[in-house]
């Protein structure tokens, strides 16, 4: 795990009171408003440099909603998104750009993030040519590098997505993610669509580029076994609203919340012995 | 030991494709006893799912070719007629599905998809008697004020909700034997340990013998009687719950328990790992299956073993692995704790 960084002023990303609320509206002519889903209702958390705050909740919960607010691909109704100090809640498409730079995301499904009709390298390519960082053979160099940095092989440049397997498409996504070379990184469910011989594959490779690159990660999952392996922190979430907030172990080993000891006890032992115990008891 | 209730014995799928024949369940052998639970675990492509279609009949494709036998009560199954099956389907076998999403049609009240199953089988039902039935089977899997939510549509029901309406739809003709394939994949937490607790509580109070799918050994821990490692087709290893968890013998099982993240432990420096990916079963190497991503391979390894006992106190502890009792136990031991390897850096898969 990387040291928790905050030497250096601000922390990367500071969210203060962030709510997202959508509207829910009644009418044919006339749309009224009336009622309100309180997606995300007020939340605040720090993720400092290098550091990985990992944001726990089952379906539901807003922590998909969160993520998309912080880098605003939906407007937030209210709150701050700050990164390295900056105000950056209720920027424009234009105005994030430079932006995006900083802060990439690694998606769930493997199989619906990737365009199926644009080969391996102008997937992975696509964003340092957009940010203009690099063109022509350069930019063919840096692709096949982040490649093999992510355990593919240069010569996976010319293929296609479905010619690779779950965990391989994966490791493209990531790739992309990191071509900018980011200072955060959202990670929303990333392991969840995997089989189970490939999530911790996966998971090494994130905490390994975490330590060669600096990299933050906000990492977003339901399963609290991953999470509290790779999270330095860890927030709970339960109905738009974070419920508790500590280092990895204090919430896994002395829950303070309710719902958090709720979710805690139903995740399965899998050890047969403490898992009879714990029925017994 | 009572009889066993389901048999299936050296049970081979084979589906012929574009590219060649798909060998998707490659001999699998396994008895149910009544009460009992037995897991199926693999990962996606190990052909548990497709084992547990074929016990209902749902993988008579044209292009399917389906051997080996599997006896239920007696009766052979694979050779029965359609007929046969759709009146064995429901009454003496169900099946739950993962997805309680798209199991029921969206378009029809709840309580009426559960009587038409009834009314299949049971012609003499009345509506009005199946409508009883069918609150009777909301209250028994815990949904509350069963007597109005029998009339919603599934889109009203939460994905726990749902899952219960699936296991009383599966319940309604008490079959004998209940196929669970990966029944709480789908659901948070928290449902999770409602619906095994559910499917616990059948097991026991009506002797229903289940076959539960699913690649997530922390749910086998909680309700499963004896355990079947699937890789690639084939059964790698089987034996009784506490066997594959504190004396597993095959590598991929160490792998597996391995790579699991475990809340009650101080948590690893890094995540023991399968290297690599599971193989396509167009392509498959010659020999032991797990062969290439296996850190323990030798010579014998080219041959595959077959599924034996090699244990001298147990006779239903089974595995395909040439090692040595004694040789697996000294190479399982990772930092400690039971796992395939010590973890290298990236660049496997």
């Amino acid at each position: 795990m990387s040291e928790v960084g905050k030497e250096g002023g601000a922390p990367l990303l500071e969210v203060t009171d962030l709510v997202k609320h959508f509207p829910i509206k009644r009418g044919i002519l006339i749309d009224r408003e009336v009622d309100q889903v309180r997606a995300v209702d007020g939340i605040s958390f720090e993720v400092g440099r290098g550091e990985t705050l990992g944001l726990v909740g089952e379906s539901g919960s807003g922590k998909s909603t969160a993520c998309r607010a912080v880098l605003q691909l939906i407007k937030p109704t209210s709150g701050s998104v700050r990164f390295e100090g900056r105000e950056i809640a209720g920027l424009g498409r234009r105005q994030m750009r430079p932006l995006r730079r900083q802060m990439q995301m690694i998606f769930q499904d493997p199989y619906a993030s990737l365009n199926p009709r644009k080969r391996v390298g102008q997937i992975v390519g696509d964003p340092l040519k957009r940010q203009g960082v690099a063109s022509g053979s350069e930019l063919r160099r840096q692709v096949q590098e982040l490649l093999e940095r992510v355990g593919l092989s240069s010569e996976h440049y010319n293929r296609f997505p479905h010619e690779f397997s779950g965990g391989q498409r994966q490791r493209i996504g990531i790739a992309r993610a990191l071509s900018l070379k980011p200072k955060l990184v959202i990670c929303d469910e990333p392991v969840s669509a995997l089989d189970v011989s490939i999530q911790a594959q996966i998971v090494n490779l994130l905490d390994d580029l975490q330590d060669e690159f600096g990299l933050a990660y906000l990492f977003v999952a339901h399963d609290i076994g991953i999470v509290r392996h790779i999270s330095d922190r860890i927030a709970v979430m339960n109905e738009g609203k974070i419920v508790e907030q500590g280092t990895a172990d204090q919430v896994c080993e002395t829950p303070k919340d309710e719902y958090t000891k709720k979710l805690l006890a139903a995740v399965p032992i899998p050890d047969p012995r403490e898992s009879r115990e714990r029925t017994k008891a | 030991m009572s009889a066993p209730l389901l048999s299936v014995k050296d049970l081979r799928v084979g589906f012929a494709t574009e590219d060649g024949v798909v060998q998707a369940v490659d001999g699998v052998s396994f008895d149910l006893r009544p009460g009992e639970v037995v897991a199926i675990v693999g990962e996606s492509g190990s052909g548990k799912s497709v084992t547990a279609q074929t016990l209902i009949g749902l993988t008579r494709a044209n292009n399917a070719r389906i051997e080996g036998s599997v006896k239920l009560g007696g009766e052979e199954l694979t050779s029965a007629g359609d007929a046969e099956m759709r009146k064995l389907r429901g009454e003496q076998v169900a099946m739950i599905f993962q997805d309680p999403m798209t199991s029921f049609n969206p378009v029809y009240r709840l309580g009426d998809q559960i009587v038409e199953a009834i009314r299949a089988h049971r012609p003499d039902t009345s509506k009005k008697q199946g409508r009883q039935r069918v609150v009777e089977l909301f209250e028994a899997v815990g949904i509350p004020d069963a007597e109005r939510r029998v009339d919603d549509y599934p889109h009203e029901f939460s994905g726990g909700m749902r899952q219960r309406a699936m296991i009383a739809m599966a319940l309604a003709l008490e079959p004998e034997v209940l196929i669970a394939d990966e029944p709480t994949t789908a659901l948070d937490v928290t449902i999770q340990a409602q619906i095994l607790g559910l499917i616990e509580d059948l097991n026991q109070e009506h002797n229903l013998a289940t076959i539960l799918i699913t690649h997530d050994l922390g749910v086998v821990a909680e309700v499963a009687d004896r355990v079947l490692v699937m890789y690639a087709g084939k059964v790698v290893e089987e034996g009784t719950l506490d066997e594959i968890f504190y004396d597993p013998q095959h590598p991929y099982t160490w792998g597996l328990l391995g790579s699991l993240t475990r809340l009650d432990r101080p948590r690893p420096h890094r995540l023991p790992q399968i290297a690599g990916s599971p193989p396509s079963l167009l392509d498959l190497p010659e020999g032991c299956p797990f062969r290439p991503r296996c850190p323990h391979e030798f010579s014998k390894c080219p041959e595959c073993p077959g599924l034996e006992a090699r244990l001298p106190d147990s006779s239903d502890h089974r595995d395909r692995c040439w090692l040595t009792p004694a040789e697996k136990r000294e190479k399982r031991m990772v930092e400690g704790q039971i796992g395939l390897e010590a973890p290298r850096g990236v660049g496997q898969a």
